[in-house]
């Protein structure tokens, strides 16, 4: 019988020839990584553990980006708990304000997530680095820990679901967040629970990186463990003066066993919402188009990158935003900033009247940077619409792409890109 | 003996413990403000040895640890529900806050039912109800896991036999 990508990557760091979905094995690690609010309680229960010294110094990643630059003195004393065992422990990948990006958007862009690595991060994001090829996945701040103190953590190899995306044709304006959400809506929130997630097919082939770190992300909002996409020339053309070790690339055997197998036609799929309280909640923006809003968020772990950033400006570009909503853009990177100023993006969401932030998760977790009021309605390009996420516990968000939270936020209510742009 | 506290499905690390209290890490806090967002009631009434019961997915969302935590220091004995989200149920045992599936017991109970629990075989009885179940007992490795007091010390036992 032969293996899929995650299996194959779950044997090689487990030393075996073979594993099988169920089979618990302990694995090593490649990356441990860990942020400002997970972080503290890893380094309170690291201590316990008396290991004194981290496994690796150059295989762990510290990055304050939730509640960062501090929005308060107990964040500020958090985010120096971060940065006291940074320098105590010596570790290399430690980056502050000014600095520090969005975990998810950082790490792959300073190459240091790569084809079958095996990562676990003290974040449920931490399944992004999927779309490298990569087996990624999240854990609590004891499993940090530990992997931080032994460089290994154990798992239960999961069993996998294939969704096969057939045709390179997308409708426009439809992006990864689209296929997920749509995915999501398909099997729910626990839809993919314990499971690894595959996405294949033209449709896959044919999605920028960008767009593949976007669904990798949101494995986690069907449960999944992990998600996960063999790396192709577009994957290679990515790492090209990024990796900063080599790495072994996995591909699925033919005849690897998978729980289930879904088929889509890409361009059946519509640009999709997530409605209030959860991202399974989908509906095609056109079911929904009309609804008012307070407040629109373009950034975060999920579609914080430049093509995000890009496809937003490209409507916003010469209109303003509609004076009754406030518009949030978050770069998910300071390279992804600087790219963006340097292309004129930066101009062209000023001039819209939007607020741009220097990168942190801020308002996605309803941290700082763009809280809710009781009542208040946020449209965003985040990850979850959970009750109280961004603010008030009555408070609502609703989930979309970069392109319709761009065109909504000129009309003040959801709005498909399509009435906004003539040329699209 | 514990007292049933009832929750639905999916209930998310962000309705037990909102994002919002994130900025500390001290477990009293953390219980002063659990399931706030699902139930405000919760935290203010609830007493050591009471019951969480839930549907399925439970813990889903985030893998802040703050959520088994702040349930554990609420005084919570054990939380049963339909299923669990994997980092939470991971999260639960490295913490040593037990947890149970049994979606039999879910249905058979309501807020406010009295129920007795018996970790090591599962058997669940509804006092209230006079009805049993028997939740699924946790695979060899978990019960390892949950002997060894969790994940440090279980880890750490490993290093010592090495």
């Amino acid at each position: 019988m032969g293996m899929t990508i995650t299996e194959k990557i779950l044997a090689r760091h487990a030393g075996l020839n073979e594993v099988a979905p169920g089979q618990l094995i302990n694995a090593a690690l490649d990356l441990v990584l860990t942020n400002d609010i997970t972080g503290p309680i890893a380094i309170r229960e690291f201590a316990r553990f008396g290991a004194g010294k981290v496994f690796d110094q150059s295989k762990i990643a510290l990055v304050p980006d939730h509640f960062t630059p501090n929005k308060d003195i107990a964040s500020a004393e958090q985010a120096k708990i971060l940065r006291e065992f940074a320098a105590a422990q010596g570790i290399e990948h430690y980056w502050d304000t000014g600095r520090v990006g969005i975990e998810h958007c950082l790490l792959p862009e300073q190459g240091l997530t790569l084809p079958g690595d095996c990562i676990i991060g003290a974040d449920s994001h931490t399944c992004t680095y999927g779309a490298v090829g990569a087996f990624s996945t999240g854990v609590g701040s004891t499993d940090l820990a530990a992997g931080m103190a032994t460089g290994e953590a154990w798992f239960r190899v999961p069993e996998s679901l294939k969704f096969i995306f057939h045709g390179r044709d997308y409708q426009p304006w439809v992006s990864g967040k689209d296929l997920i959400l749509y995915i999501i809506g398909k099997i729910g929130v626990d839809g993919a629970r314990y499971q690894a997630m595959e996405f294949a097919g033209e449709g896959i082939e044919a999605l920028s990186m960008d767009g593949r770190f976007t669904m990798c992300n949101m494995a986690i909002e069907a449960g999944a463990k992990n998600g996960i996409i063999a790396p192709d020339d577009t994957t290679f053309a990515y790492l090209q003066d990024r990796a900063r070790r080599s790495y072994i690339v996995d591909y699925s055997d033919p005849d690897a066993a998978y729980a289930e197998v879904t088929d889509f036609n890409t361009a059946d799929i519509p640009l999709q919402i997530a409605l209030p309280h959860l991202p399974e909640n989908t509906a095609a923006v056109d079911e929904v188009s009309g609804t008012a809003l307070d407040q629109v968020v373009i950034g975060s772990c999920t579609n914080g990158r430049l093509e995000d950033l890009r496809i937003a400006a490209q409507i916003l570009r010469g209109q303003k935003v509609s004076p009754h909503i406030r518009l949030l853009v978050l770069p998910g990177t300071q390279k992804i900033y600087l790219d963006a100023l340097r292309e004129g993006i930066i101009e062209t969401f000023i001039e819209a009247g939007a607020a741009v932030s220097t990168p942190t998760c801020g308002p996605c977790l309803g941290g700082h940077m763009g809280i809710l009021a009781k009542g208040e309605r946020a449209l965003s390009t985040t990850n979850r619409n959970f009750v109280g996420r961004m603010g008030h516990p009555e408070s609502e968000v609703y989930l979309c792409g970069p392109a319709v939270a761009a065109a909504s936020a000129l009309k003040g209510q959801i709005t498909h890109p399509r009435e906004v742009v003539r040329h699209g | 003996m514990g007292k049933v506290w009832k929750f639905g499905h999916d209930i998310d690390t962000d309705v037990i413990i909102p994002a919002r209290y994130l900025n500390q890490s001290e477990e009293e806090y953390l219980a002063r403000h659990c399931m706030e967002d699902g139930d405000l009631r919760f935290a203010q009434e609830v007493k050591t040895g009471d019951i969480l019961v839930a549907g399925k997915n439970f813990g889903c969302g985030s893998s802040r640890e703050h959520a088994p935590i702040a349930i554990k220091a609420c005084g919570v004995q054990v939380v049963i529900a339909e299923s669990f989200a994997r980092i939470f149920y991971r999260n639960a045992l490295n913490i040593g806050l037990p947890i149970l599936e049994c979606a039999a017991a879910v249905q058979g109970s309501q807020a406010g039912d009295e129920l007795e629990v018996d970790l090591v075989s599962g058997k669940i009885t509804n006092k209230t109800r006079q009805q049993t179940f028997q939740a699924q007992p946790f695979p060899p490795f978990m019960q390892e896991l949950i002997q060894a007091g969790g994940l440090i010390s279980y880890v750490q036992r490993r290093k010592n036999d090495a």
